[in-house]
């Protein structure tokens, strides 16, 4: 294990410890000073492709991108000055060159990295005009729409996909201006290739790809965020759902959630219409006869209760046992273990999770 | 496997040939057989020397003796030269045909008397005089099928010697030599190498890089077609040095018969055990794999080329880390250019300071050129660094192709090089020469053009290029060399505005700064040297609509010169757009609002009349 190195680095003036291999967009991080990026997410490794990070090195001649490159001991780094500025601006207007600027009817609008730096540099489509994409919008699937000519081609989707997923089910295809994410072949994303997972959506910074059940149901400043537990599995993920008027448009999942760092599969993301069906049951039901009937909490529990103790009562307390779901969570199934050993008196606890 | 045993065999029915010597009746002939050569007719004009050898009753055993193959020697405009030597006596024809061995045959061979008016002329000599050939001197001499050639000559003495030094004699050596690498940047081969040899790792691994996707560049490729062994014996030594078990050769699937001759010398190295386990018995395991690229101009920068052997899409990587700390599968890699790896052997017999006194103060060595364009004698020229360029373009060149032409500019680097104005002429040839002008040496390519050349179009052409292979990854190179393809495409066409010449500028330097790999990072330099000394030309074509050198079609204008003109009416019968007047015993006018330019009248006026 070689020993650890402290680096010290100034960022803009201010100094910070860096014990790692930590990259400059890390290390600014750290210092407090925010640096464009379209390409980085902080799940993928670094890419260095939209360029938008570079930054000024003391001593380096050209401009470096923050987000590949690591620091070095007493490297002084200028965030932003007359020529960064300068280039971001073209950088910028380079890519709305080839962007339909639909902003008014776009669904990531409010919610859009490019639209955020567009304002920030003031800058618009009109420095650089020519060719543009003019591509089919792609809603071949039930779960994600593509809009290429929104792409910016900051390949996070297909790293996601390889990197996180590990499904492999898009790569960048064509060459030059005409480089793209797609399937093999172009074919549809289906579920011979596809994961539906979404995690490609979770990542795209502009409105190229989107979740396509929440499309035309409102912009991201239209809906609260409600933080909660997915309640599929064992494994926890917290994500939002995203409500607007007492309904949930969609889920979202962001990098600060501790177990799953945005990453959500498939049924986090998009198994949801559950929660506004018609066929929800939504109180107890106890049966009598043939037939339920809508029952309280109260009552129910009570029924329960009373057919517990009556079994204890006649067969012995070893007679019953607590068996919970994997799709509760770990307090969940701590509390129904408990409740076996402090009420029943036994250790008859189980859950289903033993696959 | 099979096919390593079909190659095999090959290897070894193919005629047995002395190294470039006389048989026993000390008759050798010698057929350029590079791809050139190929292309010019070579393989019939070998048929047809056995065959006319054998009907004249000279035995099947002289016959195959005396017709070597050689690779190709550099002047690929006079093919298929042949060398016809009797007793030592060299001459060389050019122009050869298979009509023609018959009488070389019986003039030459049979009576002795050469067929003068076939031989080269004297320019063939000056061509070759003013050069100093390492690499291509056994281009065209050998037979680069033939192992045995190879090592007459000295072959695979240097990487028994570099195996018989320890790991870090080798590397000062070669660091002592001066050699820089020779697939674009001119970094330190010695100290690349000894980067690489400090990276600790079991695995290993050195890359010939023989991509050579420049248009226009067929350096690497004569290389290994003419002298395959060289390249082997080059990696060897740099494998030993670094600690590297496995080569890798990453070549373009369209170069199949330098595919197949590597295939061949690995087989025949392998057999001679130069390859393989325990090396000349030194314990060293060494063994090359080729790998086909698929011919993308991106996979020659070695990042890409990394990822393409690994089965990714060829694509760059930010640099750190380099690859001599994390290259193929996260190894150490080495990789090298084909013409640096042919330079070592003969650096290591011959020793470092012997190669350091060629070349200039930190260039050394010589560098092979592909010299094209509108020059008389084109071809693949081998000079010492720090030649001036007017000894490339007037000794060796022979000068402007088109008696009334002058020289204009000189291309160097290729797509990512950039123009070098005939008043520049004088500077030599070197790495940091051509990088002060605004250029690079880049892998070899030099375009001379003559002032019937359009500098914006030369421009176009090749950001055209650039933006075509461009591998999407990164915004400026994407998106940017396509607006300044559109940009320069609207001044060609005469739609320009005044503030297109300080648009390129700004953005050629932006694309320049920011881009993530040498492609990006160099595809604006044609356009800017091209502004920076010949402005004035881009100025003509946006506020006069004028193309100085009347390439830009859509800028002619075709009018009548009313002086010369004969009142023939050729022009009128030929105009596709019925643009031109004429009457009978009447001189002919060109409506302007009707000519498509097309230029049919200018090629049918014979009179010249049409300006
Ligand atoms: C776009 C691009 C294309 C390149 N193509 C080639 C090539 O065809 N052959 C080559 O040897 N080097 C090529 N290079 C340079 C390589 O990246 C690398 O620097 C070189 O192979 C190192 O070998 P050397 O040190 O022997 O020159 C290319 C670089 C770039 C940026
Ligand atoms: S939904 Fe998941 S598996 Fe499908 S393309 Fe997107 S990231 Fe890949
Ligand atoms: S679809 Fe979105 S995430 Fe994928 S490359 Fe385009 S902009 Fe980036
Ligand atoms: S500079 Fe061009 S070729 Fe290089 S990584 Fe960027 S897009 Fe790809
Ligand atoms: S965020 Fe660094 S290049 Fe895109």
């Amino acid at each position: 294990m070689p020993e650890k190195k402290i680096k010290k680095v100034k960022i803009d003036g201010t100094e910070v410890v860096c014990e790692r291999d930590e990259t400059i967009l890390e290390a600014a991080k750290k210092a407090g000073v925010e640096i464009p990026t379209l390409c980085h997410d902080d799940r993928l490794e670094p890419y260095g492709g939209c360029r938008l990070c570079i930054v000024q090195v003391k001593g380096v001649g050209r401009p470096l991108p923050a987000c590949t490159t690591p620091v070095t001991n007493n490297m002084e780094v200028c965030t932003e000055n007359e020529a960064i500025t300068r280039i971001r601006k073209n950088l910028i207007s380079l890519l709305l060159s080839n962007h339909p600027n639909d902003c008014m009817r776009c669904e990531k609008t409010g919610d859009c990295a490019l639209q955020d730096l567009a304002y920030k540099y003031e800058v618009d489509s009109s420095r650089f005009k020519g060719e543009q994409w003019d591509l089919p919008i792609r809603e071949d699937n039930p779960f994600i729409t593509y809009e290429p000519n929104k792409c910016i081609l900051c390949g996070r989707c297909v790293r996601i996909c390889n990197e996180v997923v590990m499904a492999g089910t898009i790569d960048l295809v064509g060459r030059g201006f005409n480089s793209m994410p797609d399937t093999a072949f172009r074919k549809p994303r289906s579920l011979d290739n596809c994961e539906f997972c979404g995690q490609c959506v979770s990542t795209c910074p502009t409105g190229a790809l989107t979740d396509r059940k929440g499309r035309g149901k409102g912009r991201s400043y239209d809906m609260t965020k409600v933080r909660t537990t997915c309640s599929y599995c064992g494994t926890g993920c917290n994500f939002d759902l995203n409500v607007k008027k007492g309904k949930v448009i969609k889920v979202t999942s962001a990098y600060d959630t501790p177990v799953n760092h945005g990453n959500l599969c498939i049924k986090g993301r998009y198994g949801y219409d559950f929660i506004h069906s018609a066929d929800r049951i939504k109180t107890p039901l106890i049966r009598r006869g043939d037939s339920f009937y809508e029952a309280t909490w109260d009552e129910a529990i009570d029924l329960i209760a009373d057919k517990f103790t009556g079994l204890i009562k006649k067969y012995g307390n070893k007679s019953v046992g607590a068996f919970s779901s994997s799709r509760c969570t770990n307090e969940e199934n701590f509390l129904i273990a408990k409740f076996a050993r402090t009420v029943f008196k036994n250790n008859n606890v189980d859950n289903c999770a033993r696959v | 496997m099979a096919e390593k045993k079909k190659i095999k065999a090959k290897a070894k029915t193919k005629p047995s040939s002395k190294a470039g010597g006389a048989d026993e009746k000390g008759l050798t002939i010698r057929v350029c057989l590079g791809t050139g050569g190929l292309a010019a007719g070579s393989q019939e004009v070998i048929d047809t020397f056995r065959s006319e050898l054998h009907a004249r009753g000279l035995g099947a055993d002289v016959e195959k003796k005396c017709v070597n193959k050689t690779g190709c020697r550099g002047f690929c405009a006079k093919d298929v030269l042949v060398d016809v030597i009797i007793d030592g006596n060299l001459s060389t024809y050019q122009f050869v045909n298979p009509e023609k061995v018959g009488r070389i045959v019986e003039d030459h061979i049979i009576n002795g008397k050469p067929v003068e008016e076939w031989l080269v002329g004297p320019e063939y000599h000056t061509f070759h005089d003013k050069q100093t050939k390492i690499l291509l001197k056994q281009c065209g001499q050998i037979d680069p099928e033939d192992i045995n050639a190879y090592i007459e000559i000295g072959g695979y003495e240097g990487a028994k010697k570099a195996i018989s030094l320890t790991e870090f004699e080798v590397i000062e050596e070669v660091k002592k030599s001066g050699l820089r690498g020779r697939g674009g940047a001119g970094f330190l081969t010695g100290l690349k190498w000894e980067f690489c040899s400090m990276s600790r790792s079991e695995t290993k691994y050195i890359i010939c890089n023989a991509d050579e996707g420049d248009p226009g560049a067929f350096m690497d490729r004569s290389v290994i077609e003419g002298n395959p062994h060289s390249v082997i014996e080059g990696m060897i030594i740099g494998g030993y040095a670094i600690g590297a078990g496995i080569g890798y050769i990453y070549i373009r699937a369209e170069y199949p018969l330098a595919i197949e001759r590597l295939k061949i010398a690995i087989a025949e190295a392998t057999d001679k055990g130069f390859l393989g386990k325990n090396i000349f018995k030194s314990g060293f395991d060494f063994d090359i794999r080729i790998k086909e690229g698929a011919g993308a101009f991106i996979c020659g920068e070695e990042t890409a080329l990394i990822a393409s052997i690994e089965g990714k899409r060829g694509m760059p990587r930010s640099k750190p880390p380099f690859p001599v700390n994390k290259g193929l599968r996260g190894k150490p890699t080495v990789i090298n250019n084909v013409e640096t790896l042919a330079n070592l052997p003969t650096i290591i017999t011959k020793g470092a300071k012997w190669f350091s006194s060629i070349g200039s103060e930190q260039s050394k060595g010589t560098k092979v050129f592909a010299l094209t364009g509108n020059i008389r004698n084109t071809g693949l020229i081998e000079v010492p660094m720090g030649i001036s360029l007017k000894e490339i373009i007037y000794d060796i060149g022979g000068g402007m192709e088109k008696k009334n032409r002058e020289l204009k500019a000189v291309q160097t680097g290729g797509p990512s090089g950039g123009c070098i104005p005939a008043s520049h002429i004088d500077m030599p040839v070197d790495y940091e020469s051509l990088m002060r002008i605004g250029s690079m040496m880049g892998s070899g390519g030099m375009v001379v053009m003559d002032n019937a050349t359009c500098m914006v179009d030369m421009a176009k052409f090749f950001i055209s290029f650039t933006q075509n292979e461009s591998c999407g990854k990164c915004v400026p190179c994407r998106i940017g060399t396509k607006r300044m393809l559109e940009i320069l495409t609207r001044i060609t066409e005469g739609n320009g505005k005044e503030e297109d010449i300080d648009l390129l500028i700004e953005l050629g330097t932006d694309i320049k700064l920011s881009s993530l790999c040498g492609l990006g990072q160099s595809a604006p330099n044609p356009i800017l040297s091209t502004i920076n000394f010949f402005r004035e030309e881009y100025e003509s074509h946006i506020k006069k609509g004028i193309c100085p050198a009347g390439v830009c079609k859509a800028l002619r204008q075709y009018v009548v010169d009313t002086t010369s003109c004969k009142m023939c009416g050729k022009c009128a019968r030929v105009c596709p757009s019925g643009a031109i007047i004429w009457l009978p015993k009447q001189k002919a006018f060109i409506y302007k609002s009707k000519c498509i330019k097309c230029g049919a009248c200018f090629d049918a006026c014979p009179f010249k009349s049409i300006t």
